[in-house]
């Protein structure tokens, strides 16, 4: 959605912030984090290591977001108990 | 009003004290350094109420100031030369920001090979930024030019940064007797003005955010004719601060023009140097005229068209090259102007001055033969000549 420049705040100011909480990203995603939670030891790295950040901890679990998640990849890399695997997304 | 012995540099710094800067960041480097350590005497004994950063690069001195500045402090930054090249990528985003900083360019040749003395070499290379530009021509009008400053940058209508350049040496580390105005007058004239969308806690916004191709286009445009409309703003700056010191200096200092056969366009401290012969050489009855730009950016294209008009040619002396072009980047600009607007004078650009060479009067009176020349036979040989070059 474009906006004519007298609509647009000087200095290109956005006075709305978390305004890249509206855009989900996570349609980008060609595989998708998948935690095993009997693997799982809550140890955090994950939540870390996220660039997102996609992944929170929800009543004492690291969950993942699926509307941020872009599935790269590195969560999956750095969990110690091999915790996370990549599952492909089906078409 | 008091008198006091300062240099160009220093006369800087005693205007930016007077006009009660909060944030200082800069890096030294020759030809700057005594503006900077004035500048931070100032803050370390008290007379000026202002947090200094001492940062590692000229990178971070102008993010430092950009930053300040959006968290609506009124901060000064300077450099030169190299220095200048190494904020290149932050001078964008500090007018694309729109952040009312001010800056001190002690105009220093580019390497290599190194060289520390005198050149418009560093600004040329940044004259796209944005910012709004301006030259001077001595230490008072250096002094009186940064409370200016302050005024345009800071004024609703222009929100931009504006740099301020005089010549590495000629004018940092030249004494003159400088006429200073009161402290209340300066912050009568220049009163320290925020931003309504500055960077607070309270009310989070996004500064510097990703612009995708549906806004970028616009936010460019916003910038573009923001320094276009700045001209008022800065001419009127000028007028008011007349009325307060008793000098104005205008957008350029025109002299013997009228009916000059030809003129001599120049920017920085040369001008004073180039009337000089103008006066010499009227004596010996050759018709010849000095033009002497002060704002180079947004360029008084009207103006200059309307002030050059009436001459049979015209010789633009450029201090830094555009190696591959036609000509230097002053030369390119002026033609581009009397061409869009119809006007067919011949003109011809010469390099001089790169790397402290001096341009004496031998030089300038080369330079005014050839444009004698050109306007007595209506037709240029040579586009682009060297003068001061042994070679």
């Amino acid at each position: 959605m474009s906006k004519k420049v007298s609509e647009i705040d000087e200095g290109f100011v956005m006075k709305t912030p978390r305004s890249s909480m509206e855009t989900k990203t996570g349609s980008w995603r060609a595989f998708k984090a998948d935690i095993d939670y009997k693997k799982c030891i809550t140890c955090g790295i994950c939540w870390s290591y996220c660039p997102e950040p996609a992944i929170y901890l929800k009543d004492k679990k690291y969950t993942v977001d699926y509307d941020f998640c872009k599935g790269c990849g590195i969560c999956a890399t750095e969990c110690p108990v091999k915790a996370i695997i990549m599952v492909r997304e089906s078409d | 009003m008091k008198k006091l012995l300062l240099s160009g540099n220093t006369a800087l710094s005693y205007a930016v004290k007077q006009l009660d800067v909060d944030v200082v960041s800069a890096y030294p480097i020759t030809p700057q350094t005594t503006m900077v350590e004035k500048i931070s005497e100032y803050v370390a004994n008290g007379e000026l109420n202002a947090e200094f950063v001492p940062v590692e690069s000229e990178h971070s001195a102008l993010t430092a100031a950009l930053t300040a500045s959006a968290s609506g402090a009124r901060v000064f930054t300077s450099t030169s030369s190299q220095g200048l090249l190494l904020m290149h990528e932050i001078l964008f985003i500090t007018a694309s920001m729109r952040m009312p900083v001010v800056m001190g360019i002690a105009n220093r040749a580019i390497s290599g090979p190194i060289n520390i003395w005198n050149d418009h070499s560093d600004i040329m290379a940044q004259r796209d930024t944005g910012w709004v530009s301006i030259f001077t021509e001595s230490a008072q009008e250096s002094y009186d030019r940064t409370i200016q400053a302050y005024r345009i940058a800071e004024d609703e209508r222009v929100h931009l940064p504006v740099n301020l350049n005089f010549d590495g040496f000629i004018l940092t580390h030249t004494y003159e007797p400088i006429t200073t105005i009161d402290d209340e007058e300066v912050l009568k004239y220049a009163p320290k003005k925020q931003r309504n969308l500055i960077l607070d806690p309270k009310n989070p916004m996004t500064f510097g955010g990703l612009a995708s191709p549906d806004y970028y286009f616009e936010a460019k445009y916003q910038t573009v004719k923001a320094l276009e409309n700045s001209l008022s703003t800065i001419v009127k700056a000028d007028e008011e601060y007349q009325k307060v010191s008793g000098r104005g200096y205008g957008i350029f200092n025109n002299y013997m023009t009228e009916d000059a056969d030809t003129i001599i366009f120049s920017m920085g401290s040369i001008g004073g140097s180039i009337r000089e012969i103008v006066k010499r050489m009227r004596k010996e009855g050759q018709k010849v005229g000095s033009f002497s730009l002060k704002l180079f950016r947004p360029f008084p294209t009207k103006e200059v068209v309307d002030a050059l008009s009436n001459a049979k040619s015209i010789v633009v002396l450029d201090k830094a090259t555009c190696p591959g072009a036609i000509a230097g980047p002053i030369f390119l600009e002026v033609q581009a102007c009397l061409k869009s607007f119809n006007k067919s004078i011949p003109a011809m650009d010469i390099i001089a001055g790169l790397g402290g060479r001096d341009i004496g009067p031998e030089e300038i009176k080369t330079m005014f033969n050839k444009g004698l020349k050109i306007a007595s036979e209506n037709k240029v040989d040579k586009i682009m000549d060297f003068v001061g070059v042994n070679a």
